[in-house]
């Protein structure tokens, strides 16, 4: 009963998505208040009935209905409760039940916090946003339904995939469509504006917040991911490359461009053809990151799906969406035009520079990433495109963009004049420098000439970073939500880079055959062996190795890494035992039993790498930091407005 | 003006990718064997090591390759159509048990059912490397005279074995393909 009533609820929501969409589309545009009325409680009841729809699924794996094919499939009698909450969101149908629930709830907040937006635009906002609800919840009643029954009903479920038995699948896909989904809201404000034909700094003033909460939501996201991928999956890697990852990576990159290029159309009504085109960019790489994952188009450890009947489906839509964007930006864009100028040496051309090496950055992985296709229909040599490839592409624009970073934070609007801060930026470099070199060769004892780089310029952000704060404070200035927030986020970026290029250039790994007594030898610490014993989880068995880990005679820790066999489906997992610190990690796994009391154990020596994690989330915290200024409060509808966005008469500019 | 346009372009582009791309099946991972003579191997029988298993005892008449092992989750999936399918098929069907541990091999067959005519033990893997086995589970098809046919990857279902396998059974044992789906449940 409860599965049907979630059925009928998706159903309900899908008819209320669509009248959101064609009652606030059309009454913008026919100027008929009474109809653009329809779409703030159709907005607020597509909710209800979409969170009733989630509830039902959720109810019906916590009660393990296993009449449900898809709770079948994932889930199990034995699994603990708590993933059987996050089983719904374990395989596509019910991830892309999360995906809509999260739309939904970003389209509730958009239309309780924008009351101060002209009528017209907020109607069109909103019917966006409905419309991109209402493609994908067909697309889930169509090819995906998690309501489907299984007859006769399974005795028990497949249980859910081992690796994803932990902890972070609660919250890594919950905190990354968050991120992901709220890219559809700058994209909506985006369309609106192009629908309007007009688009100056107080759209840019509304889009903004918006923008940096996704953004904060999708950084945090992808950290978890990373964070996750780390312990779990037992190499000890952080980043592979993968087409999914990739999927939620170049969003970020494109995302962190638009709020700096929101930042500019703000300030001085510049870049507006650029942050459009951000905008609906950034949406377009999380809708093609869905499609990528779930059409079988690309094979990756993360696929959801392999179904080219799904992705024939999903590619109609991405090419109604997004074609009809990009087609709206190509009639649009050239009006819009912009007259003031601005320096050579200005913030302006810091963030121009910025948005060009950021979208560069996000080109070279997406084509890294699509290249398997292209090879096959444009038959191009086959070469395989790997972590390589990536990384060589990332960093080639990064680098330039951290050291324009440094030196931007402290450009001036229109006319920087730099002088005055050049002696000490640069010798806040030259310092980093010194440390950079210190820090190598006297703690970690070699110095390539990139690990110097990279620690050179980690350091140099954190400097440059805090300088302007710093100084305002002296000054007896006030320190604008703004400011600060600008400090704290690229005060995390330099933690970032420190971190990635520790972590890196210093990293130790040994994989060997280890018996009970013996002791590896690995970054100056000592991994003992002392023994295994038998352990039996809920839903699995496992073998539990005990580490004693001590450095000269100063103990450390002990580890714990278990390979658990689980029961169901089977499979055997890794769970690494990690010892964390404030410098290093250190990362024991065990690997295969060798027969004769003998298992291989991989060993693994981790500096720096926390800050990875930690530069990312300080990230996220400069982005709330930011949100929170006073700008950003509600604009009152009657409150004068300058620049001739004043009455609402929407209309079709011509 | 023309720059504005570029964007629409080239997401047109990658739209006439995709719609290629979702053409090609991805589980079709085309192996250089096909057409070709199937390895000859000789290894220990599962329920017998004293014996061997040869395919070369198999000449002049089709049979089935199925590679698997108790590790091996889509093996599992497959195990009870295999059964049935040993029940119908006019071929017999040998199982290559591909690194394995024989013991958990002989438990799992008694427990789930034995589809083998006979089961080889490939511990090493080396003749699965011959086969160009690089996964389980995997299904190969070899002609009465020792060519390889046909070659599945991933676990057999039954629209699969009806459109992929049987016809070509059929064309080998030199019989008409069976009309329809059959009355299976």
């Amino acid at each position: 009963m409860i599965p049907e009533l979630g059925h009928f609820a998706l159903i309900l929501a899908l008819c209320l998505a669509l009248v959101q969409a064609g009652f606030g589309l059309a009454g913008a545009f026919w100027r008929r208040e009474d109809w653009m009325a329809v779409t703030r409680p159709a907005v607020a009841g597509h909710f209800v009935f979409v969170a009733l729809a989630f509830g039902c699924l959720v109810a019906s794996f916590v009660a393990n209905d296993f009449s449900l094919h898809y709770v079948a499939m994932n889930s199990n009698s034995a699994l603990p409760t708590f993933y059987r909450v996050a089983a719904v969101w374990g395989a596509h149908e019910g991830s892309l039940l999360l995906w809509i629930v999260v739309l939904a709830a970003w389209t509730l907040a958009v239309a309780i916090f924008s009351r101060g937006l002209p009528t017209p635009f907020g109607a069109r906002v909103l019917a966006v946003l409905g419309l991109i609800s209402a493609g994908f919840m067909t697309f889930t009643l169509a090819t995906s339904n998690p309501f489907l029954r299984l007859m006769p009903a399974a005795a028990d479920g497949n249980d859910l995939n081992p690796l994803l038995q932990d902890f972070a699948l609660a919250i890594h896909p919950p905190i990354l469509y968050t991120g992901y989904v709220g890219l559809a809201v700058a994209f909506s404000f985006a369309i609106a504006a192009m629908l309007e034909g007009r688009l100056d700094q107080h759209w840019a003033r509304w889009t903004r917040p918006w923008t940096t909460v996704a953004w904060m939501f999708l950084t945090i996201g992808i950290a978890l991911g990373s964070w996750w991928a780390y312990y779990e999956l037992g190499w000890g890697g952080w980043w592979f490359w993968d087409p999914v990852e990739n999927a939620s990576f170049m969003p970020w990159l494109i995302a962190t461009a638009l709020i700096h290029s929101l930042a500019v159309t703000e300030k001085r009504g510049l870049f507006k053809s650029w942050t459009l085109l951000l905008a609906i960019l950034g949406f377009s790489l999380s809708l093609l990151g869905t499609f990528l994952v779930r059409s079988g188009v690309l094979t990756s450890v993360h696929a959801f799906a392999t179904d080219p009947a799904r992705g024939l489906f999903v590619l109609i839509f991405l090419f109604l969406s997004i074609g009809g964007a990009l087609a709206l930006y190509a009639w649009r864009a050239p009006k819009l035009g912009s007259s003031s100028g601005f320096e050579m040496w200005s913030r302006e051309s810091f963030l121009l520079f910025n948005n060009i090496l950021l979208v560069v950055a996000a080109g070279l992985i997406l084509f890294g990433t699509l290249y398997p296709i292209f090879v096959e229909w444009l038959q191009l040599p086959k070469v395989s495109i790997g972590a390589p490839w990536f990384t060589w592409a990332f960093l080639a624009p990064m680098l330039p963009l951290i050291a324009l970073l440094g030196f931007g934070m402290h450009a001036a609007w229109k006319h920087a004049r730099m002088a005055q801060h050049k002696k000490p930026l640069l010798i806040g470099l030259g310092l980093a420098l010194l440390a950079a070199i210190v820090i190598a060769v006297a703690v970690f004892g070699s110095a390539a000439v990139l690990t110097i780089v990279g620690l050179t310029a980690g350091l140099w952000l954190l400097y440059s970073s805090l300088r302007d704060p710093i100084a305002r404070m002296r000054r007896g200035h006030s320190l604008s939500p703004s400011v600060l927030g600008m400090a704290i986020a690229h005060f995390g970026v330099g933690l970032f880079v420190i971190g990635v290029t520790g972590v890196e250039s210093y990293k130790i790994q040994k994989d060997m055959p280890m018996r009970p007594g013996d002791v590896a030898e690995v970054g100056g610490y000592q991994f003992a062996f002392r023994g295994l014993r038998n352990v039996n989880g809920p839903n699995y068995v496992a073998v539990e190795g005990e580490f004693r880990v001590t450095r000269g005679d100063r103990e450390i820790a002990t580890l714990h890494p278990q390979k658990r066999m689980y029961r169901v489906q089977q499979g055997a997992m890794t769970e690494a035992g990690i010892s964390v610190g404030w410098t290093r990690d250190l990362f024991v796994a065990l690997g295969e039993d060798l027969g004769a009391g003998a298992w291989s154990v991989r060993v693994q020596y981790k500096p720096l790498i926390r800050y990875i994690w930690l530069g990312a989330l300080i990230m996220a915290l400069g982005g709330i930091v930011a949100t929170t200024d006073r700008r950003y409060r509600t604009v009152k509808a009657s409150e004068p407005v300058s620049q001739g966005a004043g009455a609402p008469a929407g209309g079709v500019a011509t | 003006m023309w720059k504005y346009v570029l964007p629409l372009a080239g997401f047109g582009l990658l739209v006439v990718a995709f719609y290629f791309g979702l053409q090609r099946n991805p589980s079709v991972i085309p192996s250089p064997l096909i057409g070709k003579p199937a390895p000859v191997f000789s290894l220990p029988n599962l329920h017998d090591p004293q014996a061997q298993v040869s395919n070369a005892n198999y000449r002049g008449r089709p049979y089935l390759l199925n590679v698997w092992g108790t590790w091996c989750v889509g093996c599992r999936q497959e195990h009870d159509l295999l059964n049935e399918i040993a029940q119908s098929s006019p071929v017999p069907m040998i199982g290559l048990n591909w690194k394995d541990d024989s013991e958990l091999a002989k438990a799992w067959l008694e427990q789930l059912g034995n589809p083998y005519a006979a089961t080889a033990v490939d511990q090493e893997g080396r003749v699965a490397i011959d086969w160009g086995v690089y996964g389980a589970p995997e299904t190969f098809l070899v002609s009465a005279d020792g060519q390889i046919l046909h070659k599945h990857v991933a676990p057999l279902t039954r629209e699969i074995w009806e459109r992929d396998f049987v016809p070509k059974i059929s064309a080998a044992i030199g019989i008409p393909a069976p009309a329809a789906a059959g009355a299976q449940p």
